[in-house]
């Protein structure tokens, strides 16, 4: 069998596959289904300053391959996280955890990515500077290089660990933002977050998401999160962690070569819940296929 | 939660847009006022339809076609579905006290027939309350009567049984306590005018079913829950009306 571990930022995975931020949770309503030990890691809901309750319903759209939700980062707070969620992680999953964090100001992001840094849980801190769905925060750090140099240089500056900026792909150079971030200290990069979208419904002529617009997810992404994965894979020299759309082993090999160190999945968990249980055990197969002996080594394949 | 293929045995029409579909498969731990979440083909969210009878291995639903997904299930003549089962909360039949209320409107009524089964079996002496908008919607009120309940049958054009809402038939039937699944309006009429505790299950346009993307929150006095996996039933007294 061929070698499904890589190395993502210092840190050894089993594997590369990690169930994407907002679509696992705190991991227990998987860990209820099957031994989630078996995941690289997991993103970790995203987590913020002071609880929140996010926005009105409905949040949830359908779309051809995909869907939109505009959740609006609906979470406990920070302070919850520590003394709560984690503690019931712990007790369905002994790996790192990455942390997921979401902000409104430079602050926000330093004061939640300092109290998260100090769990022995967490091994990576992915801030999400690319929120679609919130507004004065969120994506617009995302969408300007000097905005996502600032925050990731106020984050790097209060923690230890591996800092991932999470990026959104609502702008015209992803690549000056990337490196913009990597400038300021950031260990690595993960892309792409939803794309911004929205639907009519017919019969009341008004917008299916109460906040009218949201993040558009699934496996009608996938092309446009190769694309920049790419693009962004090539500029940078630290590890990219790949995603939108992925839900096959294949997509997984896919990014991989776009440049991907490790990939994350998101809506499929949703449609299946056993979709990355399900792609970690066809990760051997396709390999075999395409006669790949070891993950790590085609990363970036495709020049 | 539990996922599975199921194998569809029947599916009949009960009215112009009501069909009655049931399932082969894994039944264990499907409980009276939980719901199933059905992948389809070529669409890329599941369609969560309320359990209204699970028996032998055999789950029955019935939904109203009303968009691209339940049209779909209407041509359905045989085959596999891919299924999660055993979501959601369900109705707590041990405070019902003796003589409990249930109340339907539409595709509301379902899920009331399984708990109705569970309260008579526990010997209460169940009385049902059906709303429907006219007689040609009205299903399943020989099925309620074969189960030992007293049955009353609303219809707001009064064109079959009592005219108005299923409020309306709610001031001549005592009762210990209440069960409700309808459209929304009429879950909160039902809240103003009960005079006892009940449990009112909600609908919510869902993205997993399972509790994963927090897609159909709301709140309550009792905090933020998902109508997918803390509901969809929710009690009278945490209730919060926000729309």
């Amino acid at each position: 069998m061929g070698k499904m571990n890589v190395n993502l930022c210092g840190i050894e995975l089993d594997n590369p596959i990690i169930p994407a931020s907002g679509t696992f949770g705190f991991g227990y309503e998987f860990a209820e289904l099957y031994d989630i030990n078996m995941l690289g890691t997991f993103s970790f809901k995203g987590t913020t300053k002071d609880p929140r309750f996010g926005n009105p319903t409905p949040r949830i759209a359908e779309c051809t391959a995909g869907m939109i939700n505009a959740v609006g980062l609906q979470n406990p707070g920070v302070e919850k996280v520590i003394s709560e969620e984690l503690p019931k992680l712990a007790k369905c999953f002994n790996k790192k955890v990455m942390a997921n964090v979401s902000g409104f100001s430079v602050e926000d992001y330093a004061y939640t990515c300092e109290k998260l840094d100090k769990c022995d849980q967490v091994g990576w801190l992915e801030v999400n500077v690319s929120c679609p769905n919130v507004h004065g925060g969120g994506m617009s750090f995302g969408t300007s290089p000097a905005a996502a140099a600032e925050v990731t240089a106020a984050v790097k500056k209060v923690t230890t660990k591996p800092v991932i900026i999470k990026l959104s792909p609502n702008v015209t150079d992803i690549v000056s933002i990337a490196k913009a971030c990597e400038n300021a200290g950031a260990d690595g990069i993960s892309l792409i977050n939803t794309l911004l979208g929205m639907r009519i419904d017919l019969k009341t002529k008004k917008p299916v998401i109460a906040n009218t617009m949201g993040g558009f997810s699934g496996s009608a992404i996938f092309p446009v999160a190769v694309r920049m994965v790419y693009q962004v894979a090539h500029a940078v020299k630290i590890p990219v962690v790949g995603m939108g759309g992925v839900s096959s082993a294949e997509d997984v090999i896919e990014l991989m070569l776009a440049g991907a160190t490790a990939v994350e999945v998101g809506a499929a968990n949703l449609i299946d819940p056993y979709a990355c249980k399900n792609i970690i055990e066809d990760l051997p197969r396709v390999m075999e296929e395409y006669k790949i002996n070891s993950l790590s080594e085609i990363i970036g394949g495709v020049k | 939660m539990k996922q599975g293929i199921y194998k569809i045995i029947q599916n009949v029409p009960l009215t112009d847009n009501v069909m009655l579909m049931k399932l082969a498969g894994d039944t264990e731990g499907v409980a009276c006022g939980q719901f199933i979440n059905i992948k389809l083909d070529g669409l890329y969210l599941r369609r969560p339809i309320s359990v209204c009878d699970c028996e032998d291995g055999v789950i029955t639903i019935i939904y109203k076609v009303v968009g691209k997904g339940t049209k779909q299930m209407q041509d359905m003549k045989e085959g596999d579905l891919d299924v999660l089962t055993g979501l959601g909360n369900g109705y707590n039949t041990s405070v019902s006290g003796d003589n409990p209320l249930l109340l339907g409107g539409g595709v509301g009524v379902p899920p009331l027939y399984m708990l109705a089964k569970k309260l008579i079996a526990e010997g209460k002496k169940v009385s049902v309350v059906l709303g429907f908008n006219t007689k040609s919607e009205v299903f399943y009120e020989d099925e309620f009567r074969a189960l030992g309940a007293t049955v009353t049958v609303t219809t707001a054009d009064g064109s079959y049984g009592t005219k108005g809402f299923v409020t309306d038939a709610m001031g001549d039937i005592d009762y210990s306590y209440f069960y409700t699944c309808g459209p929304e309006p009429m879950l909160k009429a039902i809240y103003n005018v009960s005079k006892t505790s009940g449990q009112l299950s909600f609908e919510e346009r869902m993205g997993c079913g399972f509790g994963a993307c927090m897609g159909c929150s709301c709140k309550t006095l009792y905090g933020n829950k998902r109508i997918c996996k803390d509901g969809p039933v929710l009690v009278k007294e945490e209730i919060i009306w926000e729309k």
